[in-house]
């Protein structure tokens, strides 16, 4: 039971992280009913931004203390995604106004190779650390319910707080604000939009922002796990059959779809994996979000999707 | 028709020239409309009318040309501007949000009119700290009201994607009227629609204008219709204006019997 436990608390830490990356897709979609395939490289980007800054503040401004290089390295990073939004939303978006979803498409396309070259030429090509001096000692809980209680992880504790204030700020960004209800109305339509005086321009500026940060906390947490390398920019891949299952257009979805993907995965690799051969955490997601294509398109939380002929 | 008062100008188009490359979508159309009145704009296919509403809602800006509305002249308008001061409008093919409620469509129309800021309507509570939660009530309230007198109750939590059409064209009326505006611009209400929906839509429009005191500027190609409900109709054949003046006047026109109806060589 203990080892179940503990299979299923690794699970879910690691569909935190998938859901953070997500959650970056169903912002934007959200609210501009763009697909952002741009969102792995923007993670990337994001996440080699706060490596570097973390390693270049302490020298250039001879700061000690680690948590205020940090927060300084965070808000330039911060800056630096805002500086990508207005840029995408002048350079690219503003002069697709009205066009079909698919043309958006190719253009976020764009956008990834752009974010990842220019990444990595600011930035450097190398594995980078990022310390942002999390615990990573493991605690035991529960240890009088069981023999021996169960391993945890402590940095795996904070980053789930993280990301759990992140999502509720967002949910009630969304539901409770004007701006919220705005950008909505910008996702399904954008001459209706415009005629009654919602802004578009400043909602995909903010849109992005806000979906350049949730990449900057997704990039910073998996960067402080597993190091800021080029394999980050895949990661957007893990998060498809996240949002599959959890509904494009659902912020909670999102969260909820990456759960059950994280803990699937690794129960099947535990407990069906003997079984069968191994090697189940690799295609699990993706045929889960098969199973869930045929049968509930939508996903688990999205909006019914109801085309009239 | 009850005896409403038309009042003086309210918008006025001047010598207004539309051109896509070579193809003339509007020559030289001028007309006004005054506060109060229903004014419509008529003609066949391809006239030009929706051009001449998408000129006036600043989608297009003409290449000739200028709009006055309430002593501010135009040459070009983006859309924010012309919500902002005052004119909405709904659409011939619906642009509604279609997986929002009909309520939040309705609520939509209010964005302009929101005053309390982001974060105090995150923090939005029922204890009304911030002001903000009363705010919401207030303009909840007014999209009720534009609920009740469109007479959509029923559906208001629907999301609107799975409306009749007839339904969906009120919802998009009814969020043009939550912009409360001084001039509303309506491009083929009853298009699509069958005999019972556009006699209750004619009974909205009326009304609107009744009650609200609201101008209205429709475009139409169902001759009877518009001739029941309006005040003064514009004709426009191939961009070119070839009428204007009272339904009788136009109904009279020689220009305006043949545009609609070919004439013997």
């Amino acid at each position: 039971m203990a080892f179940f436990l503990e299979t299923l608390f690794g699970g879910l830490m690691a569909g935190m992280l998938y859901s953070l990356v997500a959650l970056g897709f169903v912002l934007i979609f959200k609210a501009s009913g763009v697909f952002n395939f741009a969102q792995g490289a923007m993670v990337l980007f994001a996440a080699l931004a706060m490596a570097r800054f973390s390693e270049w503040i302490p020298q250039w401004l001879g700061i000690e203390s680690l948590l205020l290089a940090n927060l300084i390295a965070f808000a330039l990073a911060g800056l630096c995604m805002f500086a990508v939004a207005w840029l995408v939303e002048r350079l690219v978006l503003r002069h697709l106004v009205n066009q079909e979803g698919a043309t958006l498409l190719m253009a976020t396309l764009g956008i990834t190779y752009f974010l990842e070259g220019v990444g990595q030429t600011l930035f450097g090509n190398s594995i980078y650390q990022i310390n942002i001096g999390m615990p990573k000692d493991p605690v035991f809980i529960l240890d009088s319910v069981f023999q021996g209680g169960i391993l945890i992880n402590k940095e795996d504790l904070y980053a789930a707080l993280i990301a759990a204030v992140l999502v509720i700020a967002l949910s009630i960004f969304f539901q409770k604000t004007g701006t919220g209800r705005a950008l909505r109305a910008v996702a399904d339509d954008h001459q209706a939009a415009q005629s009654i005086g919602i802004p578009l321009n400043r909602i995909w500026v903010i849109v992005w922002c806000v979906a350049g940060v949730v990449a900057l906390v997704a990039g910073m947490i998996w960067g402080s796990k597993l190091g800021v390398q080029f394999s980050l920019a895949t990661v957007a891949l893990r998060a498809l059959p996240v949002i599959i299952l959890g509904g494009l257009t659902s912020v909670p979805g999102a969260i909820i779809g990456g759960l059950i993907i994280g803990v699937g995965e690794k129960l099947s690799e535990v407990y069906l994996g003997p079984l069968i051969g191994g090697g189940i955490e690799i295609w699990f997601a993706y045929v889960l979000a098969l199973v869930f294509l045929l049968f509930r398109p939508q996903g688990l939380f999205g909006e019914k999707i109801i085309d009239r002929v | 028709m009850s005896q409403k008062k038309i009042g003086d100008v309210i918008l006025d188009v001047q010598n207004i020239s539309l051109r896509f490359g070579g193809v003339k979508a509007l020559t030289d159309i001028s007309f006004n409309v005054r506060e109060h009145e229903v004014r419509a704009i008529i003609g066949p296919n391809g006239a030009g009318k929706s051009s001449m509403l998408n000129c006036i809602n600043g989608v297009y800006s003409p290449q000739e040309g200028s709009i006055t509305f309430r002593g501010q002249t135009f040459k070009h308008m983006n859309s924010r501007q012309v919500a902002e001061m005052g004119i909405a409008r709904t659409f011939q093919n619906l642009a509604l949000f279609k997986g929002m409620s009909v309520i939040d469509n309705i609520m939509t129309g209010r964005n302009l009119r929101i005053k309390s800021g982001l974060l105090s309507q995150a923090f939005r509570n029922p204890f009304g700290i911030g002001g903000a939660q009363r705010e919401e009530e207030e303009h909840r309230a007014f999209v009720e009201r534009i609920i009740d007198f469109l007479e959509i109750q029923a559906f208001r939590k629907t999301p609107v994607g799975q409306l009749p059409y007839g339904l969906q064209k009120r919802v998009d009326l009814g969020r043009a009227l939550a912009m409360e505006p001084q001039v509303l611009l309506l491009d083929e209400p009853m298009a699509g629609m069958n005999l019972e929906e556009k006699q209750d839509m004619c009974r909205f429009i009326l009304d609107v204008n009744d009650e609200f005191g609201t101008t209205i500027v429709l475009i139409e190609h169902d001759m009877g219709v518009v001739m029941d409900i309006s005040d003064r109709v514009v004709v426009l054949d191939y961009g070119k204006k070839i009428g204007d003046g009272s339904p009788d006047e136009v109904r009279n026109n020689e220009e305006v019997i043949r545009a609609y109806l070919g004439t013997s060589h």
